[in-house]
């Protein structure tokens, strides 16, 4: 019989099952692009601050509704995740703290960091503080 | 480039099951890659339902069960059985790891069993690892020198010279690690992939070894060496216990080192 030389592809991403540094990574990566396109929103508002009365008003009718609330929530969330990934690079960078144990423990200091500092801003967004 | 999806020839299409004997109380399923390069057919899964009763401890003992017993066609690697060739590496439960290692009893319900992730298959568990034995050609694993050899000796090494290999020449290469990084899925034309980049390591480490500054001459490459990401899955999944990650990270640092002088 005929052998077939049209090798398969072994099943990777559909049936691997990431380690939650490796779901981490992954998502610095989106948190990088969904930074960048909410950078077209941050300008959006800068230019409308700038354009006098009329489009800071259009701009604040429409940046209130929970939609653009909830993206706004949502970029300022992946900030932070991002910076905390960040400084985790940067120890990584320096060598330090390879081992199993020690990534997880950073996974989760990361997580809830990114989460604290969220809830902070939030914090001091609505109440001052 | 990053290909999320499996090509049309690889598509998983369903397979058989083979119930267990009458009589097993004791059952165990087995759901494992298959394919035939003469069928001309896609890869399937196949399902062996196996009594534990008379079955050995490890993940090896059950694939072994189901050739000696069930499907003589089933294709696999292994030879040493307890962690020291690396042949029997394969995907367990979405994790990449050594069957001979890897005790039955430490995965609960159904056991997932698939080839090394994202390489050409030749048959059912068995991965084309060419590219991956090339790549480890590259780097010259072997001693490199240019003084002459000691008249009357060995090139000794320091007790502490030497703890510098460990951790390292424990590598088997049997590339658990290299194919469960996504990195090494996407780029693997160009990326060494960490064991080939630990192996690396364990050179540049050695104090007998004078090709120091030509080895971090061949990896300073945005390609083999920095499409590290540090995505962890090489650590995470090592059946030695190793650290790929961390070799590259000090190949990174060397590499700094040097160019601040």
């Amino acid at each position: 019989m005929a052998i077939n030389t049209n090798r398969p592809t072994s099943p990777h991403l559909q049936v691997y099952k990431l380690p939650l540094t490796g779901i981490i990574s992954i998502t610095h990566r989106m948190t990088g692009i969904m930074l960048t396109a909410g950078l077209i929103l941050f300008v959006y508002v800068i230019s409308a601050l700038a354009g006098g009365a009329d489009s800071y008003t259009a701009m604040q009718a429409l940046m209130s509704l929970w939609l653009f609330k909830l993206v706004i929530w949502a970029f300022i969330y992946a900030l932070f995740f991002h910076l905390c990934h960040g400084v985790r690079h940067l120890i990584w960078d320096s060598g330090s703290s390879f081992e199993l144990d020690t990534l997880n423990r950073y996974a989760m200091i990361e997580l809830a960091a990114s989460l604290a500092l969220t809830l902070m801003t939030f914090a001091w967004g609505y109440y001052g503080l | 480039m990053a290909e999320f999806t499996l090509p049309k020839n690889s598509v998983l299409i369903e397979g058989k099951t083979f119930k267990a004997p009458a009589g097993a109380t004791n059952i165990r399923r087995f759901e494992v890659y298959r394919w035939d390069p003469e069928s001309g057919e896609n890869p399937r899964i196949d399902a062996f339902e196996l009594d534990m009763d008379s079955c050995g401890p490890m993940v090896l003992d059950a694939i072994l069960k189901i050739k000696n017993e069930i499907d003589s066609s089933l294709t696999f690697r292994r030879s040493c059985r307890e962690g020291v060739c690396g042949s029997c590496a394969m995907m367990i439960n979405g994790k990449n790891s050594l069957a001979c290692t890897k005790a039955i009893d430490s995965y609960s319900g159904t056991i997932k069993i698939y080839p090394l992730p994202h390489l050409q298959v030749v048959k059912d568990l068995v991965a084309d690892l060419t590219h991956f034995y090339a790549q480890y050609a590259s780097i010259k694993p072997w001693i490199e020198t240019q003084t002459p050899a000691p008249a009357d000796s060995e090139r000794l090494q320091s007790k502490e010279d030497r703890e510098k290999l460990d951790g390292l020449y424990d590598c088997v290469l049997c590339a658990c690690c290299s194919t469960s990084c996504p990195s090494y899925w996407w780029n693997s034309e160009r990326y060494l992939g960490p064991a080939i980049l630990l192996q690396a390591y364990r050179w540049l480490v050695d104090s007998r070894d004078e090709s120091t500054g030509e080895r971090l001459d061949e990896l300073e490459d945005p390609f083999k060496l920095y499409r590290c990401h540090t995505i962890m899955n090489c650590t995470d999944t090592c059946p030695k216990g190793l650290n790929p990650a961390k070799a590259i990270a000090e190949t990174k640092k060397l590499l700094v080192q040097r160019k601040l002088g």
